[in-house]
């Protein structure tokens, strides 16, 4: 729990934050708000001798709808989410997502951008955006590119970006068609044990903690696209994943819940 | 809500029995209070420990010079380099007999580690940073052996953790007053329930983990021991025992301390490391714990595996209660280990009158950390059998669990009674409290609901559940202690000092660490003297400047620390009787005390206030002969029996049986702990226990892996729940006083914790019976409830 000696860095844009990876190579770890950099820190999990603080960045942090597209800035906190009033109207499962995480204290400090680029599979916002259809947009030295959510997550606490990119933006469609969060866990602050998204009427399905990446729930998607009943696609849920055991779940208990949630997501989502 | 007071109460028109907010509040919610980690002490040294990671390994090298060249660290010690430090091994004060297997416990092992999280070597650095930099560095050889983490296993001495104990078995001990009384009534039983139930083991997880600060004076050998502790006193005496120093040069200061629960009633090793290293460089020694190590290094709770069997007649009549229990020690026996079972094992009958009875039990040593006493520590677990084993009896004899209860209640009438385990249950009225916990949740509404929803095959069904307890607490009769081998008295004392300005000084023995004390001791000394509460100051939790004491666990402060202060505030006013009567020129039989003032009965012009007596006693200038020119008093009460707190909870559960999630939708709590000196500290316990009992039931559990690996060793894993998942209770009281103290209070600092468990439990079990279940491993988490649905053939999957 006493982190190790640890250089510090701020960057105030994008810019500034990848000249200051570039410089120190993969010593370096950004920071936005901490929330699971710190405390790997604290147990010795994560030893980066240089911390880049992008955390008062301005531009990287805002909501704005134009059209049909919502472009979330990456340092936008989880809080800002969950109390953003054109975020309700114009995506209010991401509203919600956010709202769901941790505790108050967390969202206030965790960002979008660190919640993705963490690539938890038991968090909460990379499902969001995986069920949205999101698409990240990482900064480099050779400036800016998309990368679409669903090949965003590369492998367990992976994710496509580079060492020297910053993810700088998220972008999701403007989405009210029915929805649904279906998070189970044991203690209002935890993560999910199982978590089953559902976004615009089930054209967008995604689990938490199913497997070793956020994932879409493939099946569940070409069921219902297949003209499947509600109950008959949960029953696919769980279908293809490798679920991890812990002290709450063991594998097959988190299938289990797969599919349960599943079942009641689609029907909060108004999916027949 | 009935009056918080007893007609009989030594108090009335004052402000005892009244809900007042804490004074002790204001400065740990401004962030005043300073806890071990906020004192400056310049020039200080830190230590980190390095811990083993295995939980059974030979210790085969030790390498430190890694360590000693990291920048900061000024010294690195293995247990064979400190061997000598120590006069003696860590104490355990309770031998419960004669021949229980005490292994020694250095506090830094020294060729073998016994749990994951034993003391191989301490780093000394100038930083805490520097310390943990360094524990990097000390790279230790380990040879691992079969680790020891199954209670059957231990018995069966397949691997023996401390060879020269030649057992695992640290001692058996039985309770058993009339062995053929016991057998004659199971023989003509015509119910006969037999249950077993586990208690799993418990992280007690105080909000402050432990701290210490060794200061030492090397000019004089002066040793300030600065611990986040619950017994200054004690560690006082057990710190100068185990490190040879001369106890008058020893004192012992417990700043403010963030919680305990039973965790800080101990002598750890750290706390003997950082004296014996303070002595040796000369300089303040330094170690605050972190969260993992407060986890598995500090001691844990519960760790027992029970058979309960009851005997009763044709009505449900009980006619003997026999108990077995498996105790699991853990690695070593910390200061008062053994003796948890034995604060359950005159209770397994709860409070029923039942005439015959057998305990016993056997406690055996695994690879896992010490387990010590936790909120409760033994009556949790006797509560929980009986409880959970009424309701398997209430099905037998089908009746409901209300019924069977009702029908063995120790009736009223009985009391003082002898209880078959051979106390004497102080007092007691049983009946009005489950009576009550039943309109406030409504039971016969929540039995037509739960009805209707088994009609309806709905997948969310109802449980009911109560648990009825007495506890005995207000530990203890310093003669009872030594009839179980216990290693000190059970006293506590308060000195009552009125300065010269008729301001108030109380000086208690017990140790608060949360409970409220300075506010309830001001309140009965206010209430006794006239004066205002806020003129009242209460010294505690430095043995400078308060001695004498036994310090706090076992609900014990007010019933043994705040009659000791009640008999010392009347023996401070008998002498300021004799002062004022010299001043008034009267018989000192003849005055009155009240409201501050003493005046001659029938000459109300003829009065003194206390103020002027108290200034007279100052000046000195006029008192009577052999009156010394002081207004104070030290009493030192040793109680002449235990009280005994009683209740009924009654939880009212959902349970979701596709996903086996278990909500809590009701609670009621109906208390007696006799007179209620501040209601507002006794629900604040109340609310505080109650869900750390829920705790056992639902979420906390310290697993360990099959090689002794702690699961658990964080607030990610280890679930001590949030407000988030507390419900509003609903509480209320009744008030028979005890007759063992003349305020005729009872102790409730643990009943929540003893009461709240098999409520919730019997409540999950309630919900899932149409199942044919009958038990549900603690805690009962979402898994394990869902498997037992399937495993019964409920619920599709
Ligand atoms: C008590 C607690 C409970 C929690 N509960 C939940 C929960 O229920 N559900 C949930 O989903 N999460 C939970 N979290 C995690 C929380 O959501 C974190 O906020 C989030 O995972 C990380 O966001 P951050 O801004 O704090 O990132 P940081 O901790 O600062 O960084 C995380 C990682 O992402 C990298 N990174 C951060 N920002 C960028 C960027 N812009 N570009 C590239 N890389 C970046 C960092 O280098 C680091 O590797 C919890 C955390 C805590 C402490």
């Amino acid at each position: 729990m006493i982190p190790a000696a640890v250089d510090y860095v701020r960057a105030d844009s994008a810019e500034a934050a990848v000249a200051a990876l570039g410089e120190h190579g993969d010593e370096a770890k950004l920071l936005a708000g901490g929330q699971s950099l710190v405390p790997l820190m604290k147990l010795r999990l994560a030893t980066p001798t240089v911390l880049v603080d992008v955390g008062r960045a301005a531009d990287l942090s805002g909501i704005a709808v134009d059209g049909d597209t919502v472009s979330v800035g990456a340092l936008t906190t989880h809080s800002a989410l969950e109390h953003s009033a054109e975020l309700a109207a114009a995506c209010p499962l991401l509203a919600h997502v956010a709202s769901q995480v941790g505790d108050p204290a967390v969202r206030h400090r965790g960002t979008l951008g660190g919640s993705l680029a963490h690539a938890d599979p038991a968090s909460d916002l990379p499902a969001a955006v995986l069920a949205l259809g999101g698409t990240l947009v990482a900064t480099g030295p050779g400036g800016s590119r998309e990368i679409a959510a669903t090949d965003f997550f590369t492998g367990f606490l992976e994710s496509a970006l580079a060492v020297d990119e910053v993810l700088t933006e998220v972008r999701v469609p403007v989405s009210t068609g029915g929805w649904s969060y279906q998070k189970f866990n044991r203690r209002a602050q935890d993560w999910a044990i199982v978590g089953v998204v559902v976004a615009e009427g089930g054209a967008g399905v995604a689990l938490v903690n199913m497997g070793s990446t956020p994932m879409r729930a493939s099946g569940v998607e070409s069921a219902l696209a297949g003209g499947a009943s509600a109950g008959d696609a949960a029953a696919v849920a769980a279908d293809g994943t490798e679920p991890p055991t812990d002290n709450n779940a063991d594998g097959a208990y988190r299938e289990h819940l797969a599919r349960v949630l599943t079942g009641r997501a689609l029907a909060e989502a108004g999916v027949g | 809500m009935t009056d918080t007071l007893d007609a009989t109460s030594p108090f009335a028109g004052g402000i005892v029995g009244e809900a007042r907010l804490r004074k002790e509040d204001p400065a740990l919610l401004t962030g005043e209070a300073k806890f071990i980690d906020d004192l400056a002490l310049p020039g200080s040294l830190w230590i980190a420990c390095v811990r083993s990671p295995h939980a059974h390994a030979r210790i085969t090298s030790i390498d430190t010079s890694e360590a000693l060249a990291t920048e900061g660290v000024a010294a690195v010690y293995t247990g064979a380099d400190l061997a000598d430090a120590w006069a003696a091994p860590l104490p355990c004060a309770w031998p419960v007999t004669d021949d229980m297997k005490n292994p020694a416990h250095h506090p830094v092992a020294i060729d073998k580690a016994n749990y994951a999280g034993d003391i191989v070597a301490v780093v000394v650095a100038e930083s805490r940073y520097a310390a943990a930099d360094g524990i990097e560095g000390v790279v230790v050889d380990y040879e691992p052996l079969d680790a020891v983490v199954d209670l059957a296993d231990a018995e069966s001495d397949r691997v023996v953790i401390h060879e020269d104990c030649g057992t695992n078995v640290s001692y058996d001990w039985a309770l058993v007053p009339d062995p053929d009384a016991v057998d004659a009534a199971f023989a003509d039983a015509v119910h006969h329930v037999t249950e077993t139930y586990v208690h799993q083991r418990l992280i007690p997880a105080p909000m402050e983990p432990r701290g210490v600060a060794a200061v030492p004076s090397p000019h004089n050998g002066d040793m300030t021991l600065y611990s986040s502790t619950q017994i200054p006193h004690i560690l006082k005496v057990m710190a100068s025992l185990t490190l040879g120093l001369p106890e008058q040069k020893v004192r012992v200061i417990a700043p403010s301390v963030g919680g305990g629960f039973g965790c800080k009633l101990n002598v750890y090793a750290e706390e003997i490391i950082c004296m014996a290293l303070a002595g040796r460089h000369g300089v303040p020694v330094r170690w605050t714990e972190t969260r993992t190590e407060a986890a598995g290094s500090t001691i844990q709770g519960r760790a027992q595996r029970q058979t309960i069997e009851l005997a009763a007649d044709a009505d449900g009549r009980l006619t003997a209660v026999r108990a077995t229990l498996l105790a699991d020690m853990g690695a070593y026996l910390q200061l008062v280990t053994p003796g948890v079972p034995l604060l359950g094992a005159f209770l397994y009958h709860g409070l029923y009158d039942v005439p015959a009875y057998a305990f016993t039990c056997r406690s055996v040593f695994t690879n896992m950390t010490p387990t010590d006493a936790y909120r409760g520590a033994g009556r949790p677990e006797a509560t929980y059998a009986i409880e959970r084993a009424m309701d398997a009896l209430a099905v037998a004899v089908g009746v409901g669990p209300d019924e069977i209860r009702s029908r063995n209640y120790i009736p009223t009438e009985k009391f003082p009674y002898d209880s078959p385990a051979g106390l004497i249950f102080d007092s007691g009225n049983y009946q009005p409290t489950l009576d009550r916990a039943k309109e406030l949740v409504d039971w016969d509404g929540r039995r037509a609901e739960q009805a209707d929803r088994r009609a309806a095959g709905s997948t969310k069904q109802l449980g009911v559940g109560i648990s009825s307890y007495v506890e005995m607490c207000g530990l203890a009769p310093s003669r009872t202690l030594a009839a179980l081998n216990y290693g000190a008295g059970g006293w506590e004392s308060a000195t009552v000092r009125i300065l010269p300005t008729c301001k108030v000084q109380v000086v208690t023995g017990s140790t608060p660490h949360g409970q409220g004390h300075e506010t309830c001791w001001s309140m009965i000394v206010a209430d006794q003297l006239g004066v205002d509460p806020d003129d009242v100051e209460v010294l505690h939790s430095d043995t400078a400047i308060s001695p004498l004491g036994m310090d706090t666990y076992g609900s014990r402060s007010l019933a043994v620390g705040g009659t000791a202060l009640w008999m010392a505030t009347e023996k401070v006013v008998d002498k300021a009787r004799t002062i004022a009567a010299h001043m008034l020129e009267a018989a000192a039989e003849d005055l009155e005390f009240a409201g501050g003032v003493f005046s001659v009965k029938g000459s109300p012009d003829k009065e003194v206030p206390l103020a002027g007596v108290a200034f007279g006693a100052f000046t000195a200038h006029d008192l009577p002969d052999d009156v010394e020119p002081n207004l104070e008093a030290q009493v030192t009460f040793d109680p002449g029996n235990f009280v005994f707190p009683f209740g009924t909870h009654i939880a009212v559960v959902e349970v979701d049986e596709e996903t086996g999630a278990v909500d809590l939708l009701d609670y009621a709590a109906v208390d007696d702990c006799g007179n209620q000196i501040n209601p507002l500290i006794v629900q604040g316990q109340l609310h505080g226990g109650i869900v750390q009992g829920v705790a056992q039931a639902l979420w906390e559990d310290a697993v360990y892996d099959a090689d002794g690996q702690l699961r658990a060793a964080n607030l990610a894993d280890y679930l001590v729940p949030s407000a988030a998942e507390c419900i509003d209770m609903k509480l209320d009281h009744t008030v028979t006083p005890s007759n063992s103290n003349p305020m005729g209070v009872k102790g409730i600092g643990e009943a929540g914790t003893i009461a709240s468990t098999p409520a919730v439990m019997n409540a999950v079990v309630d919900a899932l019976r149409p199942h044919g279940i009958t038990d549900i491993t603690m805690p009962a988490s979402p898994m394990t409830v869902r498997r037992a649905i399937e495993v019964a053939g409920g619920g599709a999957s």
